[in-house]
């Protein structure tokens, strides 16, 4: 039972695999399209008994009509999609653009740091700053050199970049939180840092700039369900405050961040994770071969599912 | 119709008919409905309760005025199909009403058989009747005359659909917008299957596709497009806000993020709309402890303590600072919960949440009240008992404690809010800004399903004043099927009144 009238969901017009675990998938969504802001994410689930996975929007196109994310495969749910979802299939259900959008105007310096699965959501940041007249300076940390990715869409919009490596492999060696210093020591004006990654690497870097008083805004990736602010459960500790991750959110002062609520919030499903996914890899085993979405025969022109509703 | 001898208190049955229930030891292990319904001796016995007021308190007890006294004689001649119609005609969810609606504080509660003996049990001869036109696959789709007029409704809960149905039939071009995957609001999301299986409230949803009715999911109002560009770009004449309250309170006491703590709205969702009892079929967990305490005694706290026994859990806790007497949810609910096991803490509030020292549930503490002077809602306000505090022993703590303003709409658009961050409107819940309406939760703070379908019909009225709809023309045009009018095509001469308009 689909209770959507809008047809089959939402197509993939094209994925881009940047190594093992992580891909990005360019899905047509006109309307989300035109209306995502930098710093707002999505809620995907890929097929109906699937869960709700929320995902940053890595980049969107309003004259294609298409946002991009991008995945990092680490659960059942995240390694099922990376097998499932091709080019021509369509994502069960796509909702967003969720949370409030990041501040991107009036500022002359600012620092994108994006490590991880953060490069790809710092990505649409660092060019709206760009587009607003600021002075970029980009940090990207990655494992090695194979896992690099968007260097070149980064360098098109940064002023400078600093790619930092585990190991060296390429750019300098070392964790995104000495990119920030050298930034610093090169730079006497940075008005604000956003950092945008795993918390434990958010944490360094509020922690890095602490000293210096500079504003450091970071994007946080709490457990949700529906993404609304109907459930609670992506509530983080901001100060003295409870907020709600999707519409208080997801960018917060890191200063002031409690990020070990955070990490500690984030193992509440550890072991119903792991159970998925043990159950799922074995499953893969003795099938060989994934469940696969049925691709929905359709024109190659898919009507915009929200024409009709909109009236064009 | 035979004339039937005048029916007294003396004459009709002196006892209500029992309903079937499936036994509270069997029911817990299972999610299906608790309430088996009436069969038709059952209803049929039933509706010769009902005295057929001349004036009955029943209808003017109903918040949508369904004509009562009609549907029962209906039932009574064994004519379910005029029951059907009867009660569509006020009330297009008969079986989502007659089990969710609080009756005994409506229609029951006014009911004149029920100052001498039990009230005739309307909401279940309701359920009967809807579960009945679902099972044939009736549904009364009118002659709709179109107008021209399109109505934008966001959210597709109880307030939504009521709205969605009336604009249908008065012939507007209806588009409900949903945020989930799926249509039905807290239908779907928060009211478990055993009070109110998701079939029932898809086949509900299908009735108004009948009508005419389109549903987006997936789409989130405020953040996808604003209502201003809704009215203003997307040509919507009127749109209706019925986005509920979802916000939920939270405890604010030491340890309330904890793993282990958390909102009802989060469990019932999971469980409901998620599915998370069918994990791992279903990809969302529910982990869940083996003590869990439920805080609150509302009818959404209810559901969480069933819902928690049916998941598994080996102890269900209900706490709650005031008494057994100010307890908000339905006697039924409460009843239910009893039986099935869950074990009521009154007078008792949780100080602070304990942890194992991995971030996990150990216990809370708890400190006793006692009832003091009454308080604004006029039930006696809870007051520390000093020196009572003790430690409770749980492993999971679930929040039912109310709901504060969704913010995204205010976020977005324009519109007045109220102090607390609810939508203001006027009377005929006319928001601040032209063209747009808005009720249920969103208006008023949580409140129950039928008083939001309520207020997605009161709203609806309004819509119809406000684009000069003629409610007895959409009537008369509903009930006959004609095309054309002293030889002047209908399209036509509505055309000419909305020009004139």
């Amino acid at each position: 039972m689909v209770n959507t009238d809008a047809g089959p969901g939402f197509k993939i017009l094209a994925r881009e695999d940047f190594s093992d675990v992580t891909y990005s998938l360019v899905v047509h969504h006109p309307l989300m399209a035109q209306a995502a802001q930098p710093g707002q994410f999505v809620i995907v689930m890929s097929h109906e008994s699937g869960e709700r996975v929320p995902l940053t929007i890595a980049d969107f196109d309003r004259k294609r009509g298409t946002v991009s994310l991008v995945v990092q495969a680490v659960g059942k749910s995240t390694k099922e999609m990376q097998q499932i979802c091709k080019p021509g299939t369509y994502l069960y259900g796509l909702v967003g653009p969720m949370g409030v959008p990041s501040p991107i105007t009036g500022k002359k310096k600012v620092v994108c740091v994006g490590g991880g699965l953060g490069v790809a959501p710092i990505y649409p940041q660092a060019r709206g700053f760009k587009e607003n007249g600021a002075y970029v300076i980009g940090i990207l940390g990655f494992r090695n050199r194979d896992l690099v990715f968007w260097e070149d869409r980064f360098r098109a919009c940064c002023d400078e970049l600093i790619l930092c490596t585990d190991d060296g492999s390429v750019g300098m060696k070392g964790f995104v939180s000495d990119g920030i210093k050298v930034a610093i020591a090169g730079h006497k004006d940075i008005e604000e840092v956003v950092a945008i990654g795993p918390p434990i690497m958010m944490k360094a870097c509020a922690e890095t700039t602490r000293p210096y008083g500079i504003k450091t805004m970071v994007s946080l990736n709490p457990i949700m369900v529906d993404g609304t602010g109907m459930c609670g459960g992506c509530r983080v500790k901001i100060g003295n405050e409870i907020k709600f991750a999707c519409v208080d959110g997801p960018d917060f002062d890191g200063h002031k961040v409690d990020f070990n609520d955070l990490m500690m919030r984030l193992k509440r499903y550890a072991a119903e994770e792991k159970a998925a996914l043990d159950r799922w890899s074995e499953n893969c085993r003795m099938m060989q071969q994934a469940p696969t979405i049925k691709t929905v025969e359709q024109p190659e022109e898919m009507p915009d599912p929200f024409e009709d509703a909109l009236g064009g | 119709m035979a004339t039937k001898k005048k029916k007294t208190i003396r004459t009709i049955p002196q006892k209500r008919t029992p309903v079937r229930e499936q036994d509270a030891k069997v029911r817990v292990k299972n999610f299906d409905e608790v309430n088996c319904g009436y069969s038709l001796e059952e209803a049929l016995n039933e509706s010769e309760r009902c005295l057929l007021c001349p004036d009955p308190g029943c209808v003017a007890g109903c918040p949508v005025n369904i004509n009562i006294p009609k549907f029962i004689e209906a039932i009574s001649n064994k004519d379910l199909r005029g029951a059907y119609d009867t009660i569509t005609a006020s009330n297009l969810l008969a079986a989502v009403c007659g089990r969710v609606c609080p009756q005994e504080t409506q229609c029951e509660g006014v009911c004149i058989v029920g100052e001498s003996l039990e009230p005739v049990a309307i909401g279940r001869l309701e359920r009967f009747v809807g579960d009945t036109a679902i099972r044939e696959g009736w549904s009364n789709v009118p002659y709709i005359e179109p107008r021209g007029f399109k109505i934008g409704i966001v959210g597709s809960g109880p307030a939504g659909m009521a709205c969605a149905a009336d604009m249908a039939k008065a012939g507007c071009e209806v588009t409900v917008f949903e945020a989930f995957h799926q249509a039905g609001g807290v239908l779907k999301y928060g009211i478990p299957d055993f009070r109110l299986p998701n079939a029932v409230v898809d086949a509900e949803i299908e009735n108004l596709r009948k009508l005419g009715v389109k549903f987006e999911c997936n789409t989130l109002v405020g953040r996808l497009f604003t209502i201003e560009r809704m009215r203003d770009e997307f040509g919507f004449d009127a749109v209706f806000i019925g986005t509920g309250a979802g916000y939920p309170s939270m405890l604010g006491i030491p340890g309330d993020s904890l793993s282990g703590v958390l909102s009802a709205n989060e469990l019932l969702t999971r469980c409901n709309l998620m599915r998370a009892k069918e994990f791992p079929n279903y990809d969302t967990p529910i982990p869940l402890g083996k003590k869990v305490a439920v805080i609150g005694a509302g009818n959404t706290a209810m559901d969480a303590t069933r819902v928690c026994l049916r998941l598994g859990a080996e102890k269900v806790y209900c706490v709650y600072r005031r008494s057994r007497t100010e307890c908000p949810a339905r006697v039924e609910e409460v009843h239910h919960a009893e039986e099935e096991g869950v074990e009521f803490n009154w007078l008792t509030a949780p100080v602070e949440i304990l942890d194992d020292g991995k971030g996990n549930v150990r216990a809370m503490r708890c400190i006793k009240m006692e009832l003091g002077e009454p308080d604004d809602s006029g039930r006696r306000r809870p007051v520390p008992v000093e020196g009572s505090e003790y430690e409770f022993d749980c492993d999971q703590v679930v929040f039912a404690i109310g709901t504060n303003a969704n913010p995204i709409i205010g976020q977005t658009s324009k519109l007045r809010l109220n102090k607390r961050g609810y939508i203001d409107t006027d009377e005929n819940l006319a928001t601040s800004m032209a063209g747009v309406f808005a009720g249920g939760d969103i208006v008023t703070g949580a409140a129950t399903v039928i008083e939001a379908m309520g207020a997605g019909r009161k709203a609806a009225r309004s819509i119809k004043k406000y684009l000069r709809i003629n409610e007895s023309t959409v009537e008369e045009a509903a009930e006959s099927p004609v095309t054309s009018f002293f030889g002047i095509d209908l399209q036509e001469r509505n055309y000419a009144r909305i020009r004139a308009a």
